[in-house]
């Protein structure tokens, strides 16, 4: 399988090349960390000393915790509700026969293709005559409409490998068709499913656009960020973005470890 | 055994089981997506004139930016697909340790919020920012590089943004390229350069039209990345329809400008796809 290893210019450019590229997509990430430990009182670099100033500045600021603990809410609502409405509609994209099935794939992948300020706006229309504007389950039922699409894509990859016959072997045997889900087919999409439930969260949780537009005055962790940075730019946000990066390490750490290796099929399919 | 109309029965209620198992999702898309986009999208025609399309669609300066989107779209894909390229190639022939680290400083900044790389780049390209602070101290510079508030700043910050985006697709083309063949090239002969050319690279093509057409559709609605690191000089036409709908509420121009861009990322979406299938066809 492997190239065989030779040393060339060639390989060496290439080498150095891909080098370059990852050392610019970790930059902006590695930045964050000596800043969050910045002994300083506004934004410089290097900094002069360190401190854990910013990061208790963050735990000490009620509308910084306010607005994380919101957005833990809403990332966990928008989790069940995308596993719980994605799952099903992937066993339906993947086994149905009927004609019309491809069209409603295309509709469940479609939010990732439609801008998402059109979203918002469509959205923001909507909720604001229906009084959801502010409400952390409002942001949380639009985020659910962006996280489909992963969980679908990722559990539909699952379900394309696994083979039927072991189903039809235990209704053979005389086992209900809820029980066989259960105990049969779900267990072994496991991976698929700790990947696409992952996603879900990390998705709702970073979430911008829409949030600005649905979340009104009770900020989500993301809004009060944007909202710092257009007035100051001061390190708490650093402190919050490595605490932020650290959450996304972890995930995608575990989900490696547990999950479908595979967030590469999330947008490869 | 039974009869073919049981057979028939047995599959209709699966059909309808499987149907129902689908509806909950399909009814929230309905109720959350396609009817609220759709109910805005109508907003542009209301009182039944084409007015607010004419503005869109004629007024000098919202073809101006328009045309601006569409520009930096495409440089955003260009540069994407220059960098991206040699990346996946690389990773798809690094071992298993090389290519777990490769994804993950990959994955790593592509799941991190969007809102975060903002801030980072405004920290390292500002005008005290990290670059122009550390160039000076090193007495390469007396004053500070234009770096951010401008095009330059906003391509930097959306291509590290999408970069991802149009890695994996490739990545994920070369790894189905059947290694076998180049190496019946080389077997035959051919230098590894051109074995590369005539076989690996165009088995390649259909991951790279999935990563431009991914790219350009995400980098033509961008909003959070040109609004802070444009500082106002880059307008994009979805800062445009923000700015409609929340300082002039003007909910009809707003969904003619929204309308504009939905079709053009549908158009452009589909025609990337059609090339796709096309090079597929003359691959094979």
């Amino acid at each position: 399988m492997r190239h065989p290893r030779r040393f060339s210019v060639g390989n060496f450019l290439l080498a150095s090349s891909a080098g370059l590229v990852f050392l610019f997509l970790m930059l902006p990430l590695l930045v964050v960390f000596p800043i969050s430990v910045s002994s300083a009182s506004y934004l410089q670099f290097p900094p002069p000393g360190f401190s854990w100033q910013w990061y208790q500045r963050y735990l000490d600021d009620p509308g910084w915790i306010d607005a994380t603990i919101r957005s833990v809410q809403a990332a966990t609502l928008c989790t069940v509700l995308a596993m719980g409405l994605g799952v099903p509609l992937s066993f339906f994209l993947v086994r149905s026969r009927l004609a019309g099935v491809r069209v409603l794939d295309r509709l469940a992948a479609a939010p990732i293709i439609v801008p998402t300020i059109i979203l918002s706006i469509a959205l923001y229309g909507v909720f604001s005559r229906l009084q959801l504007i502010g409400e952390w389950y409002g942001v949380a039922i639009a985020h659910t409409v962006l996280a489909l699409p992963f969980v679908v894509i990722l559990v539909g990859a699952g379900l394309r490998t696994f083979d039927e016959a072991q189903e039809q072997a235990a209704a053979g045997l005389g086992a209900a068709w809820p029980r066989i889900i259960w105990r049969v087919t779900l267990p072994q999409l496991r991976p698929s499913l700790i990947s696409a439930a992952f996603l879900a969260f990390i998705s709702s949780f970073d979430e911008l656009v829409l949030a600005m537009f649905l979340s009104g005055a009770s900020m989500t962790l993301p809004k009060k960020m944007f909202d710092n940075i257009m007035m100051e730019i001061d390190p708490t946000i650093a402190a919050v973005s490595v605490l932020q990066i650290l959450l996304v390490g972890l995930c995608l750490g575990l989900t490696s470890l547990f999950g479908r290796g595979a967030l590469t099929t999330t947008i490869t399919r | 055994m039974s009869s073919p109309g049981d057979s028939r029965r047995t599959l209709a209620r699966r059909e309808l089981g499987l149907f129902l198992l689908g509806l909950p999702a399909l009814l929230m898309l309905g109720v959350v997506f396609a009817w609220p986009v759709l109910r805005l999208l109508s907003l542009s025609v209301e009182g039944g004139t084409l007015e607010h399309f004419e503005k869109a669609t004629l007024d000098g300066l919202y073809v101006t930016v328009l045309a601006d989107s569409l520009k930096i779209a495409a440089m955003v894909t260009g540069i994407c697909l220059l960098l991206a390229y040699p990346v996946a190639v690389w990773l798809s022939r690094a071992g298993r340790v090389g290519a777990a680290l490769g994804l993950f400083a990959l994955l790593l900044p592509f799941w991190t919020s969007v809102l975060v790389r903002t801030y980072a780049w405004l920290v390292l390209l500002g005008r005290n920012g990290v670059i122009n602070r550390s160039l000076r101290d090193w007495g390469w510079i007396d004053a500070p590089l234009p770096l951010l508030h401008n095009m330059g700043g906003v391509l930097i910050g959306m291509v590290q943004v999408l970069l991802p985006y149009m890695v994996l697709p490739i990545y994920a083309a070369l790894l189905r390229v059947d290694p076998d063949l180049s190496r019946a090239a080389e077997g035959l002969g051919a230098p590894a350069w051109r074995s590369f050319l005539r076989i690996t690279f165009p088995l390649s093509l259909s991951g790279v039209s999935a990563g431009c057409a991914l790219v350009f559709v995400l980098s033509l609605g961008f909003f959070i990345t040109p609004a802070l690191l444009g500082g106002g000089r880059v307008i994009m036409i979805s800062m445009l329809i923000e700015q409609q709908v929340r300082e002039f509420l003007d909910w009809p121009f707003a969904a003619a400008l929204s309308t504009v861009l939905l079709a053009a990322t549908l158009v452009i979406y589909a025609l990337i796809g059609r090339l796709t299938r096309g090079g597929r066809h003359a691959t094979s």
